[in-house]
């Protein structure tokens, strides 16, 4: 059954706008940054219209206001993933969420913490964010990093699962949807086999929040982090969840006002989770925005948009599967797959393609799209991406394939 | 269109048939540099005899622009001296830097002029300049 969203895409007013060539604009790049609705462009803006104000300061009406729309988005961001209020820490990024994650379970005073010769398994289909904060901490700490394969069609590959995540493995560290391949990876069977050797488990949801509906409690996760300006929200605003003991054992990892209990000129004590996490004035007119955001996917449906999303990659597979010298790069099958989609075009460097595209309007991802290893594992430069959210429809897909066919004739590939 | 100011034919030429690809076996020094936002590379090989280049060759991954680039920048600095050739290469950078509003000194860049396009496009600009800075940078230490 296919959902009609059709009626959401005058909501974003980017698609006004003509890009290159004339062309009215194909936006198949959400998977880098989503594009926003004025509703989230209201509420960032209607923010500092109306009640600007550092919050959780101030004895005036402006703070307390300007506090109230903050915490009233905490407490959305912890509905809209199954979580507790106390439990959401806005950071700027979903990277700086990891990297505050690390950092404080780098630090030997945190009352959990990573030791020499602890072992610390990541996939192979890391995002950069979600593979070098682990590198750094392993170097920090003496740890060890190793990590799961993946198959050649794109999926984790578990058939070695327990040689990786064995009774040293401290904590295991993956993505809910790779960024490349699309694939969604089974994040309850790799939860389970951590929480089997008692080891914390990192989620990186940037590619899977924005599009489908996720409980942290299903998930059987300790942290999950995502960002803002994938999920129809504004840039400068992330999420880092973690589970309340958790977060209570960990040091913080950026010092300043407002994550303080006590100071004196020889120390000073901590707040308790979140605000220990969230030193200085935070971004609130983002997190403001990240709640209209939120409001807007919820009351479209999770499902809906998932449902939307399946559709646009059935309809792009079947159409590149048609194309001679496009290769996919991921599972040609919809099973457990999101809607992010990789192929080459063989003869043509992927920038060169993404260059032929804009030409037609069509904006696309090109390159190793921040998952390096994952690229030269596969002997690959890179590779053309195209991802999607609610704004996308049929027509964009026809658009995209009837471009691919100008690449090839433009660079004069046969076949 | 646009792109055929960017994909000028002696482009695309260079691009399917490139110049002076494929490593030597000798040379005074070999570099390797690349493009992090892209992920093309180049390693290039290096010889030079009494301040003049005598030969480079290259060898990578890369867009078209970059291998284009590679290739015309191997044919126009063999058998420059060294300061001609940063005469060269200074002209090349400043065509890279128009925004579109030069059309490059043919009698110094020759071929090197199907780059001015280039210079419309920001995000292209490091491609075309991968190969020359290879270059600048492994004739700077042989020169040391």
């Amino acid at each position: 059954m296919s959902i009609d969203l059709s009626g959401y895409k005058k909501d974003f007013p980017i698609f006004e706008r003509k890009v290159r060539g004339g062309n009215s604009l194909v936006y198949l790049d959400s998977g880098a940054t989503s594009q926003k609705p004025d509703s989230v462009i209201e509420a960032e803006s209607n923010f500092y219209r109306t009640i600007n104000a550092a919050v959780h300061r101030g004895a005036h009406l402006l703070a307390e206001e300007a506090s109230e729309s903050y915490e009233a988005a905490r407490s959305n961001v912890a509905k809209f993933i199954g979580a507790h209020d106390n439990e959401v820490v806005f950071t700027k990024s979903a990277t700086e969420s990891l990297n505050v994650i690390a950092y404080a379970l780098g630090n030997p005073q945190s009352e959990v913490h990573i030791k020499s010769g602890d072992h610390i398994v990541v996939t192979e289909m890391e995002h950069h964010a979600n593979l070098i904060p682990w590198q750094q901490l392993a170097k920090r700490t003496g740890a060890i990093l190793s990590w799961l394969s993946f198959t050649e069609d794109g999926r984790i590959d578990l058939s070695n699962i327990d040689e990786i995540i064995t009774t040293k493995t401290k904590l295991v560290a993956i993505t809910h949807q790779s960024n490349v391949f699309g694939t969604i990876l089974p994040i309850q069977e790799i939860s389970k086999a951590a929480k089997a050797v008692g080891a914390l488990v990192v989620l990186d949801a940037c590619q899977s929040a924005p599009h489908f509906s996720i409980d942290v409690k299903e998930l059987n996760v300790d942290f999950l982090v995502f960002s803002g300006h994938k999920a129809l929200g504004p840039t400068g605003i992330g999420i880092l969840w973690g589970k309340y003991e958790l977060l209570e054992k960990l040091e913080p990892a950026i010092f300043g006002g407002s994550m303080v209990d006590s100071v004196t000129m020889q120390g000073a004590t901590w707040s308790s989770a979140p605000r220990k996490f969230e030193a200085g004035v935070p971004n609130m007119a983002q997190a403001v925005g990240l709640s209209a955001a939120i409001d807007y996917l919820t009351n479209i449906g999770m499902d809906n948009i998932s449902s939307h999303e399946h559709e646009l990659t059935k309809k792009l597979l079947a159409g590149l599967s048609g194309i001679s010298g496009v290769k996919v790069i991921g599972p040609l099958d919809l099973k457990d797959r999101g809607g992010v989609v990789s192929f080459t075009v063989e003869g043509v460097h992927p920038h060169d393609v993404g260059q032929v595209l804009d030409q037609y309007g069509i904006a696309v991802r090109t390159g190793h799209h921040c998952a390096w290893p994952l690229m030269r594992k596969l002997k690959l430069v890179g590779t053309t991406r195209a991802s999607f959210h609610i704004y996308n429809d049929a027509h964009d897909i026809d658009r995209l394939l009837s471009g691919i066919e100008k690449v090839k004739s433009y660079f004069k590939v046969s076949k | 269109m646009e792109l055929d100011s960017l994909y000028q034919e002696v482009i695309l030429d260079h691009y399917r048939t490139p110049h002076h690809k494929g490593l030597t076996s000798e040379s005074d020094i070999q570099v390797h540099h690349n493009n992090p936002s892209c992920g093309d590379e180049v390693t290039l090989n290096l010889s030079m005899r009494d301040g003049k280049i005598v030969d480079i060759s290259w060898d990578g991954v890369g867009c078209s622009i970059s291998i284009a680039s590679a290739s015309v920048m191997s044919d126009l600095l063999i058998g420059k001296s060294y300061d001609q050739a940063n005469v060269i290469l200074q002209a090349f950078v400043e065509l890279m830097q128009s925004k579109g509003k030069s059309t490059g000194d043919e009698v110094l860049l020759e071929d090197g002029v199907a780059f001015a396009g280039v210079s419309k496009f920001p995000a292209r600009i490091k491609c075309a300049l991968l190969g020359w800075m290879a270059f600048k940078d492994a004739a700077a230490q042989v020169m040391e």
